[in-house]
């Protein structure tokens, strides 16, 4: 009998002891089930991605609409009439070169953030790994981030911007964009199980960082000393690097690069332990 | 025998107020200010869903759950499938674990059939390999193969019952915690689903299943586990036990008033909650009995906690299996309620007929207030699920008491293809018969 060998093979392994108080080992185990589970994340992912783009008329061309549509306005805006420095290139590679990452890292934030009360009939029903729904959430916006990455490529032929080895950067530096938004994602959700209001103020905290993050305005117009509070931002530094392959003359700073991801890492991890912590009570609040 | 499920000392406590307050986070700030200022001790409402229970189930036991609403089945459920977290105790299962508490957990409706199986598989724990090795099976076997690339929303709510338990039944697990889910769809289906189930007694699996009906746990399970008010109460064969239980609580006598003061869980800010609810008469006596096309007023006692204006009141009922079969709302009927102040009151609203098929029906209910200049969205005041059950019985010309429930055959109650959807009064003539009073063996 097929059960009896699955028995035989893995004596409880799969389920283990449950009881009040989690053990190290359960701690531990966490990437181990995750890993168990990775079919339920790449579903997921599935999920999310096959329902925004059909659920949309415009469908996958939603993802290139957000950052070009944006890049326009800031272009006329900023480009043009404020006359904002754009670091040698013209304003629309600046702008958009800044404005990829950037949407992938707010849709990431915003949807893992929400993620867990939109999927509460999930969470009240059936037991799996509570990290993948915003894990999830977060990931499935990478699909939006590729396409919008292959507009940056065709931009920066129209405007005849040398292509140089840097680039292969480009899509390397997505992993601590990922680290830092689920980092983020994680603590919004399960915040927005116990308050509600939270759901209020994801928004409004991703608006503060598109102004505090050199995404309209090079790091450069800042003050010295501003520029040193502005490295604080994690975002600063990975946007900065993203930024840094597509123009020729800019140097990747790979020492504000390491804070970035540092930081990041600091986000992720602290995340990740109030997400474990508060997991417990999900089902029953939620 | 070797143990497949070992539970031992197993409570669960919830604080209702700590579910009640604070689901806002600038209503915690306040109360953190308010309690560091004033150093005020919160009073704990406490209310154990279970306490100190343990048993064994040995491998390749079947195990039927019983209780009345609220005596903690469900929570058991969830915590053997790791749903929720247990206050303390300790549980040790054997084996890979698998568990239904509700059919089509997970579906989307813009995605097609094909893709839910997928995604529902494995949600319940599935590899894809093994979702992959039975597709035909269970597509087969929820009888959907022209639709499989249809969305799901295009499909009726019985194909989307039959594709959710389909996926179930092929979930192949050593322990299986199953809710009352099966006997879904039409008739043809419910008896394949019953035979599933059946299928499980001789798989050597061992399986853990809450259910309301009597015959169906007596049927499927040789030992009854009966759950009362949080405590293990019996535990033994099934006849014996489902014995006492009928016994003790009278399953002919239906409640009519149901207390919703102590329900655990519940959502919603607080401001106002329902306290109680009754089904009494149109002329406000208790209605014990009811039956099809009969009138009926439900009565909805609420406590007022802060001034509240406009609040809107609604209840909902549906079957067992999830249709939501008629919505009942203050604002539905265009009334508005102005300003209630704390305090408490009930309100009553009279359905004149009940249009509705003999069957369990289960009733949602919830308060609102529509503020969307504020909000963008209704504010929740309170919200509670399958909170009161209501049992309609099959109709009853002369009010004589006879049980005209085996006309209507027991498993053919409720909506389904065979009834139709609604119950429609009506009034049998028969002054035109050409019958001579005799029957044909006399004439």
């Amino acid at each position: 009998m097929n059960g009896a060998q699955r028995i035989g093979k893995n004596p409880a392994k799969e389920y283990g002891p449950l009881s009040a108080k989690p053990s190290i080992a359960a701690r531990f185990g966490f990437v181990k089930e995750v890993w168990q589970y990775r079919e339920l994340f790449y579903f997921f992912i599935l999920r999310d991605i096959k329902v925004r783009y059909k659920q949309t008329v415009l469908g996958a061309l939603w993802a290139v609409i957000q950052p070009f549509a944006t890049m326009i306005v800031f272009t006329i805006f900023f480009g043009k009439f404020a006359k904002m420095p754009s670091e040698g290139v013209p304003y629309p590679v600046f702008s958009y070169s800044a404005l990829v990452p950037w949407t992938f890292f707010s849709a990431a934030v915003g949807s893992s953030g929400n993620s867990l009360i939109g999927n509460s009939e999930l969470l009240t029903k059936v037991y799996f790994p509570r990290f993948a729904i915003p894990a999830s959430a977060a990931l499935s916006g990478l699909m939006d981030f590729f396409i919008a990455s292959i507009i940056l490529f065709g931009i920066m032929i129209y405007y005849s911007i040398p292509l140089s080895w840097n680039l292969l950067l480009w899509p390397v530096l997505v992993i601590p964009l990922i680290i830092l938004s689920l980092g983020l994602g994680m603590v919004f959700s399960s915040l927005n199980v116990k308050y509600r209001d939270i759901k209020y103020t994801i928004p409004f905290i991703i608006q503060i960082l598109l102004f505090v993050t050199p995404i309209i305005y090079p790091i450069s117009i800042l003050p010295e000393k501003y520029q040193r509070i502005s490295a604080i931002n994690p975002l600063t530094g990975i946007i900065e690097a993203f930024r840094a392959t597509v123009i020729p003359d800019k140097h990747i700073d790979f020492v504000l690069l390491s804070f970035s991801i540092a930081v990041s890492l600091v986000i992720f991890f602290l995340g990740l332990a109030y997400f474990r912590n508060t997991e417990k009570e999900f089902a029953d609040i939620v | 025998m070797q143990d497949a499920i070992t539970v031992s000392n197993l409570s669960k406590k919830f604080d209702i107020s700590k579910l009640k307050k604070e689901t806002q986070f600038r209503e915690a700030l306040v109360n953190f200010a308010k309690r560091a200022v004033f150093r005020g001790r919160d009073v704990k409402e406490e209310i154990w869903a279970l306490k100190n229970v343990s048993f064994k189930v040995e491998k390749g036991e079947i195990v039927g759950i019983v209780g009345r609403n609220g005596a903690g089945k469900s929570t058991l459920l969830k915590i053997l499938s790791k749903i929720t977290y247990p206050t303390s105790g300790r549980i040790d299962i054997q084996g890979r674990v698998g568990s239904l508490l509700e059919v089509g957990t997970g579906f989307h409706w813009e995605l097609s059939g094909r893709e839910n199986i997928y995604l529902n598989g494995s949600i319940l724990g599935m590899k894809k390999k093994e979702v992959k090795s039975k597709l035909d099976a269970i597509v087969d076997f929820a009888e959907v193969e022209r639709f499989l690339d249809t969305p799901i929303k295009y499909y009726s709510s019985g194909m989307r019952l039959k594709l959710g338990f389909s996926v179930a039944a092929h979930l192949d697990t050593d322990v299986l915690f199953v809710d009352e889910v099966l006997a879904v769809g039409d008739v043809a289906f419910q008896k394949k689903c019953l035979d599933t189930m059946k299928d499980l007694r001789n798989s050597g699996r061992t399986v853990i299943f809450v259910s309301h009906t009597m015959s169906t746990v007596e049927n499927l399970c040789p030992r009854v586990l009966w759950f009362d008010r949080g405590e293990l109460r019996q535990d033994g064969r099934s006849a014996d036990v489902i014995q006492h239980y009928v016994s003790q609580f009278g399953e002919t006598e239906p409640d009519t008033k149901f207390d919703l003061t102590e329900v655990p869980k519940r959502q919603g800010t607080g401001t106002i909650r329902y306290t109680g609810i009754e089904f009494l008469t149109p002329g406000g006596q208790p209605k014990k009995q009811i039956y099809c096309g009969d009138g009926l007023k439900v009565r909805l006692h609420y406590v007022v906690n802060e001034p509240i204006s406009k609040p809107e009141f609604y209840f909902n009922l549906k079957t067992d299996t999830g249709l939501r079969v008629a919505t009942f709302g203050t604002a539905l009927s265009g009334h508005e309620i102005r300003t209630l102040f704390p305090g408490t009151g009930y309100i009553d609203v009279d359905i004149g007929l009940l249009p509705l098929l003999p069957d369990r029906y289960y009733l949602n209910l919830w308060i609102n207030t529509c503020d969307l200049l504020i909000t963008e969205h209704d504010t929740n005041h309170d919200g509670l699920e399958n909170a009161a059950t209501i049992e309609i019985k099959a109709p009853d010309p002369d009010r004589s008491g006879n049980d005209l429930e085996d006309r209507w055959g027991l498993s053919k109650k409720g909506i389904d293809k065979w009834w139709g959807a609604t119950f429609v009064p009506c009034k049998w003539n028969f002054d035109g018969l050409n019958d001579t009073g005799k029957s044909v063996e006399n004439a």
